[in-house]
């Protein structure tokens, strides 16, 4: 997807676009108010974007409510994230079969549409530019990650307000996407319309058939503005050089003060758009003649996911807090070239206990352990 | 460590490949060989010190090293010892049975560029394994290396793996080989003690200079043993280890085997023991 110099677009509806994708034959999969919160599902043909909602995010809270009535986008990032579509939380990965002299296994591959997603924040797009690289890592690519990420258009919202528990600015992954969308699109003031910019050919042969008047100059600075002041407006920040600060810290007394709260659920790890491991297993039906084979998400909180013979490695929450943090924010850089934390928050908002991955790489960043 | 041949035509690296047993004997109680040949496909050609994905029908899959001579172009050998669900169905497995394999995978014992070296290779228990095809290696092209000494130890005298194969390697005029065990049983005539006593008598009769070693065993043997390689003045970047840890894809997708940055799939089994002794001292890493 290069820079396109198509000129920016103004649209007054963005179900306009919607629609028109899915005339088009694209899958929409988009933001729907569902059980109290922001989720990503398939827009049914006729379903309405949310609109005029708003939400609160703290450690440990989320609250989807009513906001500016004429906004469509005002609400930030909810507790899914688009990783549910390109790596499912839970895939078959093959079957097999017993035969007279043993058994055949055959592979499988799910159904995966020419998919558009629809609304992807700065922070999300990052994301899956993170996963691009855990699952094409150079030895090895993952086939189905490969095929569903080439068949997914990326229609980008760009946020002009941030939650509470954003920091992406602060990791320099929004709130304006630069690049990786097909289309993006920022809310103007209230009932002026979005601004529409192109990031693909692909997106511009969506938008020509459109017939979209042209933005101005004056709509693309108010745009600029709207995501700069939804990045002045973020409290939260993640200290500099926190990959050399945890990897020279990993006995620093504060794991052991973060796994006293630490409730070592996985939540934080389901719920980050970029944690990817996982898990596998075999489910076999009653004959004992066919099994399938599972992927499904785990997550390095549990003790099992370390076990081996004589028992698991990380035994103790404070060793599991460590290998998360560490890995989100250090150890990835080494192994991705980029880190592994897109500023999104939803760990901290999804925390049963609220803990703040900032504030807790703020507490190592303040006092680092001496060096021996 | 060295680079390593990509796996073959591998259309989806998670789906197994069909192989069937040839031969299969269980080695002390509880742990079983098998030669594998190939159903759909080539035999896998492999380098000392990879793995391979074993999965038995119905029942899961378990990352186990290669036990066998990688010279030996038409073998594929694994020595499994049964712990879990998944190891106690391999080694139950009888000529004539299938088993799915993925691999080979994982870095290899850095042997051939160790060539002109004495090589001391220092094994516990079932870690004797992994070291076999590094061990066969060395035998096989013995003019090619300066002196080869084997510091074997287990717990008992019926947990040492290969003891027939290991007395056969000892009456050769060519090598040095210890074996110890943690604690003696009637009839055992051989040494007790740890590992690193014997290891510190074999490295007082050779030039630390010419020294590269090959550990694979308990973790905590290994730093000992490292700690004896030092005192003796090898060099750390002459020592090489093999560590396990949790695996459920072996192709860097899982995380499971992450070890600060590496993954122990990818960028491992075998690490050169300064790229991972200062994380062996930490707990529950």
């Amino acid at each position: 997807m290069s820079a396109s110099p198509a000129p920016a677009l103004l649209i007054d509806d963005p179900a306009v676009l919607v629609e028109a994708l899915q005339r088009q034959g694209w899958r929409v999969i988009g933001p729907q108010a569902r059980d109290g919160a922001i989720t990503y599902d398939p827009l049914t043909p006729g379903a309405t974007l949310p609109k005029g909602l708003t939400d609160t995010q703290e450690g440990g809270h989320y609250r989807l409510g009513a906001g500016d009535p004429g906004r469509w986008f005002d609400y930030v990032v909810g507790p899914q994230s688009w990783k549910k579509h390109l790596f499912p939380s839970r895939q078959k990965l093959w079957e097999a079969s017993r035969t007279d002299d043993g058994f055949a296994v055959t592979p499988v591959q799910d159904d995966y549409p020419k998919t558009a997603f629809f609304g992807v924040r700065a922070c999300e797009i990052a994301a899956m530019e993170v996963q691009d690289r855990v699952f094409d890592n150079g030895d090895f690519a993952d086939p189905g990650y490969g095929r569903r990420r080439a068949a997914t258009l990326i229609v980008a919202v760009n946020c002009t307000r941030a939650a509470a528990t954003c920091f992406c600015a602060s990791m320099q992954t929004g709130p304006r996407a630069k690049a990786g969308f097909d289309i993006a699109l920022t809310e103007l003031a209230t009932g002026t319309g979005l601004l529409v910019e192109v990031g693909s050919d692909r997106g511009a042969e969506i938008v020509d058939g459109l017939d979209l008047p042209r933005a101005n100059a004056a709509h693309r600075a108010e745009a600029e503005a709207a995501s700069a002041a939804a990045a002045a407006m973020q409290t939260r920040a993640m200290p500099p050089g926190m990959a050399g600060v945890l990897a020279a810290n990993l006995d620093h007394p504060q794991w052991q003060v973060v796994a006293d709260a630490c409730l070592s659920c996985g939540n934080c790890t389901m719920a980050c758009p970029t944690c990817f491991c996982s898990d596998v297993e075999d489910v076999n039906d009653l004959s004992g003649d066919h099994t399938e084979r599972w992927r499904t998400w785990d997550s390095c909180f549990t003790v099992d996911f370390t076990y081996v013979h004589g028992g698991a490695v990380r035994r103790s929450t404070a060793s599991r807090y460590r290998q998360w943090m560490t890995h989100k924010l250090s150890s990835w850089e080494a192994q991705f070239g980029t880190s592994g934390c897109v500023g999104c928050g939803r760990c901290i908002a999804w925390c049963p206990v609220g803990i703040d991955i900032t504030a807790e790489a703020a507490a190592i960043a303040a006092s680092p352990v001496p060096k021996e | 460590m060295t680079a390593m041949p990509k796996p073959g035509a591998m259309p989806d690296p998670m789906v197994p490949r069909r192989f069937r047993v040839r031969k299969a004997w269980d080695e002390i109680d509880g742990v079983a060989t098998m030669e594998l040949d190939p159903v759909d496909g080539p035999q896998i050609a492999f380098q000392p010190g990879q793995f391979n994905m074993l999965y038995a029908f119905g029942v899961g899959e378990i990352a186990v090293s290669i036990s066998g001579d990688a010279a030996r172009a038409d073998t594929l050998t694994h020595t499994t010892r049964a712990v879990g669900a998944v190891s106690t169905a391999i080694t139950r497995l009888k000529a004539g049975d299938m088993v799915g394999v993925r691999g080979p995978f994982g870095s290899a014992w850095p042997i051939a560029e160790q060539e002109g070296r004495h090589i001391v290779f220092v094994a516990g228990g079932l870690g004797l394994a992994p070291l076999r095809p590094a061990i066969y290696h060395v035998l096989n092209n013995r003019d090619r290396y300066a002196g080869f000494t084997l510091v074997y130890g287990a717990r008992s005298p019926s947990e040492l793996v290969f003891a027939d194969e290991v007395k056969d390697w000892k009456s050769r005029f060519d090598t040095e080989i210890e074996v110890t065990v943690d604690h003696a049983a009637p009839g055992w005539t051989g040494h007790v003690g740890v590992v690193t006593t014997w290891l510190d008598k074999t490295l007082l009769t050779v030039d630390p200079a010419t020294v590269s070693a090959f550990m694979c065993g308990p973790e905590i043997m290994m730093r000992f043993s490292a700690a004896s390689l030092a005192n003796a003045g090898v060099a750390a970047e002459r020592q090489f280890v093999s560590l396990e840890r949790n695996m459920k894809c072996a192709i860097g997708f899982c995380g499971h085997c992450q070890y600060g940055a590496d993954f122990i799939c990818r960028d491992g089994p075998v690490f050169r023991y300064d790229a991972v002794a200062a994380r062996l001292k930490l707990k529950e890493f």
